[in-house]
C-alpha cells in the first residue's frame, strides 16, 4: 500500500507541472492586455511602458513563467494586478467559502443520489424506478443557473423565505453556523447539488442493476442470506466505482460554479474567478487556477487511495 | 361609567408607556442604505479607485474629495466643476503651465490629521513622483491619464500650492476632480509599522493596510470592509460642508454583477436600493412600488470611423447618411424599453460644451438615401461596411442588438453592414491599436462607448490627429486641421466661460463633420424602495448620496 501511495504522488509532480505551464500559457494567450484593471485605454504610451515594466511584462514568456514557478513553489503566487491584494489569501478565502458550498451540496446531492440510484436500482422497470430516473434525469439537463433563478423567485422574491444573495448578513467575513447564516447557504446549496445528484443516481442505479443480476448475488440468496445481507454486498461492490464519481463530483463543486457562484453573488471560487476573467487579472486568474487545479488533482489521489483501500485488486493492477 | 374611565385612564396609561418605551427606539434607529452595485468587487478603497467610473462614485466620492468636484445637486442642469478641497484657482499670467490652488481651511482627514498643502504635494506624488516612498504604480493608470498634463506640485505655504504641467491646459481644474487626497499621517502610520524587504516592499505594505482602514475627507467613513463583499461606511458628523453631511447613519455597498440577482435582492427586500436593473424586470420593479430613476449621463453609443486611406467613411456624404439614417427614437422606445437618450452628438442641447452644429442630427430616411446616391450608391449598389463590436461590456449596454437595429436601419439606405463581434476586453484593447492596425480585422468603424465627463475623454482623445495610435483612442486616424486648431485654442482658454466657449466651437464642428455615428446616451438606470427620498439623479456618472434619507 506504501509503495502505491509512493508511486501515485509521484505521479502527481509532472501533473502538477504541466497544470502550472498550461494555466500560465491560456491565460497569456489569449487576447487582451493584461494591465487592463489599472491602465485605461487612454492611458499614454509612457505610461503603459512604465506599468509593464512595473509589473514585469515586459520580460520574455519563458522568465516570466520561471519567476512565477519560483515563487509559486514558495508559497507566493504574487499581488492581484486589480486589487493589490495578496492572491494566496484572495484564493484561499474564497476556496474556504466554495468547500463549505461544496460540502452542503455534496451531502444534499450524494444522500439523495445514493438514496434514488439503489431505489431505482432495486425496483428496476417499476414506476418507483421511472421516478428516480426522472429525478435523475432533471438533475443533469436542467440548466443550474435557470433553477438558482427559479429558486430564487419563489422563495425568496415570492414567498421570502430564504434570502436571494450574499453569504451571510455580515458577509462571509462574519459567518456563523447558525440559522441565520445557514439560510443564505440553502439555495445555491440546493442548485449546486442537482447535477451531482443526477449523475450519481445514474451511475448507483446502473451499478446495482447489473451487481443484482450477477451470479454471486444468487449464491448469496441461494445460501439464505437475508435481503439486508445481500444489500450489504451490493452496497460493498458498488462503492469503488461510485465514490470514484463522487470523488470527480465533489472536485468539480470544488472547482466552483461560474454561474451559480454569480447568480447568487456566493463569494467563492467561481465568483473570484469570473472577476479575474473579466478584469484580466493575470495574477489572480492563474493562481486561482492553479490552486483549483491542485485541489482537483488532490482529490483525485485521495480518491484513488481510498479505492485502493477498498479493493485490493486496484491496488495489485 | 366608571368602568369607562377606568378604560380611558389604562389606555392612556398603556399608550404613554408605549410612547414612552417606542420613542427612544425610534430616535435612535440606525438608518442604512444598503446598494446592490454591477461591481464584481468593491472597487479599490484606497484614494484611487478602479472599476471605471464606478470606482469613482462609490469608494472614490464617498470617502474622499479632490480639489475641484462635480456639481451633483440638479438632476436638470448640466454637472458642471465646483470648489472641492480648493476654494479658488488661477493660471500664472506670465507662464500658463503654473497654476495656483488656495485650499479650503480647517478640513481634517477621518483619522483627524489636518489637510493642507504638504497633503495635496505628497498624494499628487503618490502618482507622479517615482521615487516618493507613496509612490504606487497600481494607482497610477487610474490617476495619470485622467490628468495627463500635470507634472508635479510644491507647496508655497500651509494653504497654497502650486501645481505645473507640462504645457499649458485650461482642462486641469476639470481634471483634478479625479485625484483624491488621501491621509499621508494614516499612510506613515502603516508604513512605520509595515514589513518588507526594501522601502518598496514597506510602501505596498502600507497601501495594503491603508485599502483596509481608509481615511480621506469625504462625507462618508469606512467602518468596516470585507474584500470582494462589502464595504460599510458611516457618516462624517465632521464633514467640511454641513449641508452634505449624509442624512443616514450607515451605506452598505454590496458587489452583485449579475443583474437578476441585485433585482431578486431588491424584490425580496435584501437591499434598498440597486444599480441598473435587469431591463425586462422594470415593469414588475415599477408595479411592485419600488421607484426607478434614470437621466442622461455623459456617456456616448457610437461608431466611430475609419478614415484611414480608402475607408468608405472618408465621403463626408456617406457619415451624414448614416446619421439621418437612424430611427432612434424607436431604438429607444422599441428595444431599450426608454433607457435611453437619442444622441445628436456628444452633448445635447443644454451642454456648455454643445455649440451650435449646423448639421441636425434626426431621422430622415429620403435624405440620407439621397446622400448616398450622390455618393454613387443605391439599392442595386450597396456600400459595404464593417463593425467591429462585443457581445457585452461596460457601457456598451445591449451591443448586439442594438447594431442589429442598425443593420436593418441602414440597409434601407443602401449599406450592407457586417458585424465582427469580439469579446469586449480584446475590442477595447484594439481601440488603442487604431483602424489600420491587423486587429481591425478589416473594420472600418469600431463600437466603443465611451465617457464624456471631461473636454479630454470627451472630444480631445477621439478629434486631435497626435491622438491617434498609439498614443490615445483617435482609432480612425481622423487628421483634421481644424480640429487640431480648436483644440489647441479651448486648451489654451483660461477664462472658464471662453474656454467652455472654444470646447462648444470644437464639438460643433465635430458635429458638422459627422465624425462618428452618433446612437445613444446612456440614462445610468437605478431602482430604490418607495421609502428612499431626497436623492436626485443628475445629468452625470457620480450621484451625491449625502441628501438621502430613509422614511420610516
Amino acid at each position: 500500500m506504501f509503495a502505491y501511495i509512493a508511486r501515485r504522488i509521484v505521479y502527481v509532480i509532472p501533473i502538477v507541472l504541466s497544470v502550472a505551464l498550461v494555466c500560465f500559457l491560456l491565460v497569456h494567450i489569449t487576447p487582451g492586455d493584461p494591465l487592463v484593471a489599472v491602465l485605461p485605454a487612454d492611458a499614454s504610451q509612457e505610461l503603459a511602458a512604465q506599468l509593464r515594466s512595473a509589473y514585469g511584462f515586459d520580460r520574455p514568456l519563458p522568465v516570466q513563467f520561471g519567476l512565477w514557478l519560483w515563487r509559486a513553489i514558495h508559497g507566493d503566487l504574487g499581488n492581484s494586478i486589480a486589487t493589490g491584494r495578496p492572491v494566496l489569501s484572495e484564493v484561499m478565502h474564497a476556496v474556504s467559502n466554495t468547500v463549505m458550498l461544496a460540502i452542503a451540496a455534496a451531502i444534499i446531492g450524494f444522500t439523495l443520489g445514493l438514496l434514488l440510484g439503489l431505489i431505482a436500482g432495486y425496483f428496476r422497470d417499476t414506476w418507483v424506478d421511472k421516478v428516480a430516473t426522472s429525478f435523475a434525469i432533471a438533475g443533469v439537463s436542467l440548466p443550474h443557473y435557470w433553477l438558482g433563478m427559479v429558486l430564487v423567485i419563489i422563495f425568496s422574491v415570492q414567498l421570502n423565505w430564504l434570502p436571494a444573495v450574499g453569504a451571510g448578513a455580515g458577509g462571509s467575513g462574519a459567518w456563523a453556523w447558525d440559522w441565520e447564516h445557514l439560510r443564505y447557504l440553502v439555495l445555491p446549496a440546493i442548485t449546486t447539488s442537482v447535477i451531482p445528484m443526477g449523475i450519481i443516481t445514474r451511475t448507483v442505479r446502473a451499478l446495482t442493476g447489473d451487481i443484482l443480476s450477477q451470479d454471486f448475488v444468487e449464491a448469496l440468496r441461494a445460501k439464505g442470506l437475508r435481503e439486508t445481507g445481500v444489500f450489504r454486498h451490493v452496497v460493498k461492490n458498488a462503492a469503488p466505482t461510485a465514490l470514484a464519481v463522487m470523488g470527480l463530483q465533489l472536485g468539480y463543486m470544488l472547482g466552483g460554479s461560474i454561474l451559480i457562484e454569480t447568480v447568487f453573488s456566493w463569494p467563492g471560487s467561481g465568483l473570484l474567478l469570473n472577476s479575474a476573467i473579466f478584469q484580466r487579472d493575470l495574477p489572480l486568474l492563474q493562481g486561482t487556477i492553479l490552486v483549483l487545479a491542485l485541489f482537483f488533482v488532490l482529490l483525485n489521489l485521495l480518491v484513488d487511495i481510498a479505492q485502493a483501500a477498498i479493493d485490493p485488486r486496484i491496488k495489485r493492477s | 361609567m366608571r368602568n369607562e374611565k377606568t378604560k380611558a385612564t389604562a389606555t392612556a396609561m398603556l399608550l404613554a408607556f408605549a410612547l414612552a418605551a417606542g420613542l427612544p427606539a425610534i430616535a435612535s434607529a440606525e438608518t442604512v442604505l444598503r446598494i446592490g452595485m454591477t461591481a464584481a468587487d468593491i472597487p479599490r478603497t484606497l484614494g484611487q479607485p478602479d472599476q471605471g467610473f464606478e470606482g469613482n462614485r462609490f469608494t472614490g466620492l464617498t470617502m474622499y474629495d479632490a480639489l475641484t468636484m462635480w456639481d451633483l445637486s440638479s438632476a436638470d442642469k448640466a454637472s458642471v466643476i465646483i470648489p472641492g478641497l480648493a476654494t479658488e484657482w488661477k493660471v500664472d499670467d506670465a507662464d500658463k503651465t503654473k497654476w495656483t490652488f488656495k485650499l479650503r481651511s480647517g478640513v481634517t482627514f477621518h483619522d483627524g490629521s489636518a489637510f493642507n498643502a504638504d497633503a495635496v504635494v505628497w498624494n499628487v506624488d503618490k502618482v507622479l513622483k517615482q521615487d516618493a516612498p507613496q509612490f504606487d504604480p497600481s494607482q497610477v493608470g487610474v490617476t495619470a491619464s485622467r490628468m495627463p498634463t500635470l507634472v508635479s506640485a510644491r507647496k508655497i505655504d500651509d494653504m497654497t500650492v502650486e501645481l505645473i504641467t507640462k504645457e499649458p491646459d485650461s482642462f486641469l481644474p476639470i481634471n483634478l476632480s479625479n485625484l483624491f487626497m488621501a491621509s499621508p499621517a494614516k499612510w506613515q502610520q502603516f508604513y512605520d509599522k509595515a514589513e518588507g524587504a526594501d522601502a518598496k516592499a514597506k510602501s505596498q505594505g502600507a497601501w495594503a493596510a491603508f485599502a483596509k482602514d481608509a481615511s480621506g475627507t469625504g462625507p462618508w467613513k469606512m467602518s468596516s470592509f470585507t474584500p470582494r463583499e462589502r464595504l460599510e461606511l458611516v457618516k462624517n458628523d465632521n464633514y467640511w460642508d454641513k449641508a452634505r453631511v449624509p442624512k443616514v447613519d450607515k451605506m452598505v455597498l454590496l458587489p452583485m454583477p449579475e443583474a437578476n440577482a441585485r433585482t431578486a435582492a431588491l424584490l425580496s427586500g435584501q437591499v434598498n436600493w440597486i444599480e441598473a436593473p435587469a431591463p425586462d424586470a422594470v415593469p414588475e420593479i415599477k408595479q411592485r412600488g419600488f421607484v426607478l430613476y434614470s437621466n442622461e449621463e455623459p456617456h456616448v453609443w457610437p461608431w466611430q470611423f475609419s478614415r484611414a486611406e480608402g475607408s468608405p467613411w472618408n465621403d463626408i456624404r456617406v457619415r451624414k447618411a448614416a446619421n439621418l439614417c437612424i430611427d432612434r427614437e424607436g431604438l429607444r422606445d422599441g428595444l431599450l424599453a426608454g433607457l435611453m437618450v437619442p444622441a445628436t452628438g456628444t452633448f445635447e442641447p443644454g451642454h456648455p460644451w454643445r455649440g451650435n452644429p449646423t448639421f441636425q442630427i434626426k431621422y430622415d430616411k429620403p435624405a440620407a438615401q439621397e446622400l448616398m446616391q450622390e455618393a454613387g450608391y443605391g439599392p442595386n449598389k450597396k456600400l459595404t461596411v464593417k463593425i467591429q463590436t462585443s457581445a457585452s461590456g461596460s457601457g456598451q449596454m445591449l451591443p448586439l442588438p442594438m447594431n442589429e437595429y442598425l443593420q436593418q436601419a441602414l440597409a434601407e439606405c443602401y449599406f450592407d453592414v457586417q458585424l465582427d463581434v469580439i469579446e469586449w476586453n480584446t475590442l477595447f484593447t484594439n481601440w488603442r491599436r487604431g483602424a489600420k492596425d491587423p486587429s481591425a480585422n478589416g473594420a472600418n468603424a469600431t463600437n466603443v462607448t465611451y465617457a464624456a465627463m471631461d473636454p479630454f475623454f470627451a472630444l480631445v482623445r477621439f478629434l486631435q490627429s497626435s491622438m491617434a495610435p498609439p498614443v490615445s483612442n483617435n482609432w480612425g486616424f481622423i487628421n483634421n486641421p481644424k480640429f487640431d486648431e480648436l483644440v489647441k485654442k479651448a486648451r489654451q482658454t483660461f477664462d472658464p466661460a471662453a474656454r467652455d466657449a472654444a470646447l462648444a466651437e470644437l464639438h460643433a464642428a465635430s458635429v458638422d463633420d459627422a465624425a462618428f455615428l452618433y446612437v445613444a446616451h446612456d440614462v445610468g438606470p437605478r431602482a430604490m424602495s418607495p421609502k428612499i427620498k431626497g436623492f436626485v439623479q443628475p445629468k452625470s456618472w457620480f450621484v451625491d448620496f449625502s441628501p438621502v434619507r430613509i422614511a420610516p
